[in-house]
């Protein structure tokens, strides 16, 4: 059980307003995308749910609860996989547990297994291949004891063979798991591939300027992105976001 | 292995060679330069004259290595972690390094005796050091999408410290830890000149006042062989304490 509601949420630097006044809410269970050209905020939204900024304006709101400024309350999947190349594949994926409460290696290693990653558990990450790097930094926020995730662009820095893999992958795990999600990207199938809701941002100062609900049956597979509807939503969402480009 | 040693190897042997050759040639007394062969003739007859030198001389080393190791470990951890102090000591730290040994040492003497003290101080000073500025180098240059990770996971100021910068640092660390280890020998050489009655610096002494070069290259080679031994001690350690890092063709 875990929902995350942004209420009114202002953030500048400086003179700079980055945040105006943004709205959203992820419903328990849900995976909700932000979508937004780069440099529309995206990272300032995560920063200030991750507790690393605070906002000058509203209230950040986890299972009812306040969480401005508070930090660790959330799971967190960096674009990068920031695995600690120190530790194995199964010490990185409990790295997460490991900060608030004892890990239970036990536990780890059946996600491993589950995420097709159980003969890597003892191998170092400059072993494994960037999309293999992706997987264990995905099973490390699963894995950790908050139970909201924030996916920040994971697969951005993926070639478009293994990214296409990752985002199946990362399906198969999440419809199992059914974790609420709050995924960033600027990639348009991405978003429509994986989502049940995708807010569009418009930037400077960023704000939700359209919401589109993807209500496509899971589980999901890639025919899926070959078919008219899923193309028809691929126009309607790439006409909002050329507009937002155009002001 | 053997390919790769063959290049060095063959340069020393034949250094060794032309020295043999030239200095038979040319007559050269032995008291002004001996060759190879009657300088290991030495080494191997006079071994019993010697020894409790050189483990004198491995006893101190060894002492003042660890001393000057932990020096340098605990000054690199509080200057990372009170920047602060950081900014106000570590030009202190550089000009440390800039008093010539040989000056400071007979100081040492006049302010600590003829005891063990100042010589592990000279060993001390020696090597913490390289170990200081290569650690606090490490500390201060961890990955930064590592630190953010750390933060947005809600780990506190120590949770990073221990369980990312340390272990962050530890490669740099052994950097400073080489140099470190074949400075330490001749710290402990340079300290035994002071005054000491066993070392290898004593007998080098006594050698060279009583023109027995022939010693002093006995000497100058075991420095070289500790040296050697002391830095591949280290770098067994590195290869198993480092075993996740990988080879310098997999950084890219």
């Amino acid at each position: 059980m875990s929902t995350l509601e942004l209420e009114n949420i202002s953030k500048s630097f400086g003179e700079l307003t980055i945040l105006d006044h943004l709205d959203l809410r992820v419903n328990d269970g849900e995976f909700v995308s932000l979508l937004g050209p780069s440099g529309s905020g995206k990272s300032t939204i995560f920063h200030l749910i991750g507790g690393l900024y605070q906002a000058d304006h509203g209230t950040i709101r986890l299972d009812n609860e306040a969480i401005n400024g508070k930090k660790g309350s959330i799971s967190y999947m960096p674009q990068t996989p920031s695995l600690f190349p120190w530790r194995t594949v199964l010490e990185n994926v409990v790295l997460s547990v490991e900060l608030h409460q004892k890990p239970d290696k036990q536990k780890a290693l059946e996600m491993l297994e589950r995420a097709g990653l159980k003969d890597y558990a003892n191998a170092y990450p400059h072993e494994l291949s960037g999309g293999m790097r992706q997987r264990v930094a995905f099973v490390r926020s699963l894995l950790s004891p908050q139970s909201f995730i924030c996916l920040d662009e994971p697969f951005s820095a993926l070639d478009e063979f293994t990214r296409l893999e990752m985002q199946k992958w990362l399906l198969t795990i999440w419809e199992q798991e059914r974790p609420s999600v709050l995924f960033v990207t600027h990639n348009i199938e991405e978003a429509i591939f994986l989502s049940d809701r995708i807010l569009v941002l418009g930037s400077k100062p960023a704000n939700v300027i359209k919401e589109f609900t993807i209500d496509f049956k899971r589980p999901r597979n890639e025919e899926l992105t070959l078919t008219q509807e899923f193309l028809e939503k691929k126009k309607e969402i790439y006409q909002t976001l050329r507009g937002v480009l155009n002001d | 292995m053997f390919r790769k040693s063959f290049l060095p190897v063959s340069v020393i042997v034949s250094i060794l060679i032309i020295w043999e050759l030239s200095s038979r040639i040319l007559a050269i007394p032995t008291w002004v330069l001996p060759a190879p062969t009657i300088i290991m003739q030495e080494a191997i007859n006079g071994w019993s004259n010697y020894q409790h030198h050189i483990l004198s001389t491995v006893f101190l080393t060894v002492s003042g290595f660890a001393i000057g190791v932990s020096v340098g470990l605990l000054i690199a951890i509080m200057l990372h972690l009170l920047p602060k102090i950081r900014e106000a000591l570590y030009p202190l730290l550089i000009m440390s390094q800039n008093i010539p040994i040989i000056v400071l040492a007979p100081l040492l003497v006049i302010w600590f005796g003829f005891g063990v003290t100042p010589k592990l101080l000279i060993i001390t000073l020696v090597c913490f050091f390289p170990v200081a500025v290569s650690t606090i180098d490490g500390l201060r240059h961890t990955n930064p999408e590592l630190i953010h990770y750390m933060k947005m996971a809600g780990a506190t100021k120590k949770q990073i410290f221990t369980k990312l910068e340390l272990p962050h640092a530890v490669p740099q660390m052994f950097s400073g830890l080489k140099i470190s280890a074949t400075y330490s020998v001749m710290g402990a050489v340079i300290s035994e000149w002071l005054g000491a009655n066993k070392g290898i610096g004593v007998y080098m002494t006594l050698a060279s006042s009583s023109f027995r070069t022939d010693r002093v290259f006995v000497a100058i080679l075991f420095i070289m062989i500790l040296c050697l031994i002391f830095f591949a001690i280290i770098i067994a350690a590195e290869k198993i304490i480092l075993k996740w890092h990988p080879g310098k063709e997999e950084q890219s």
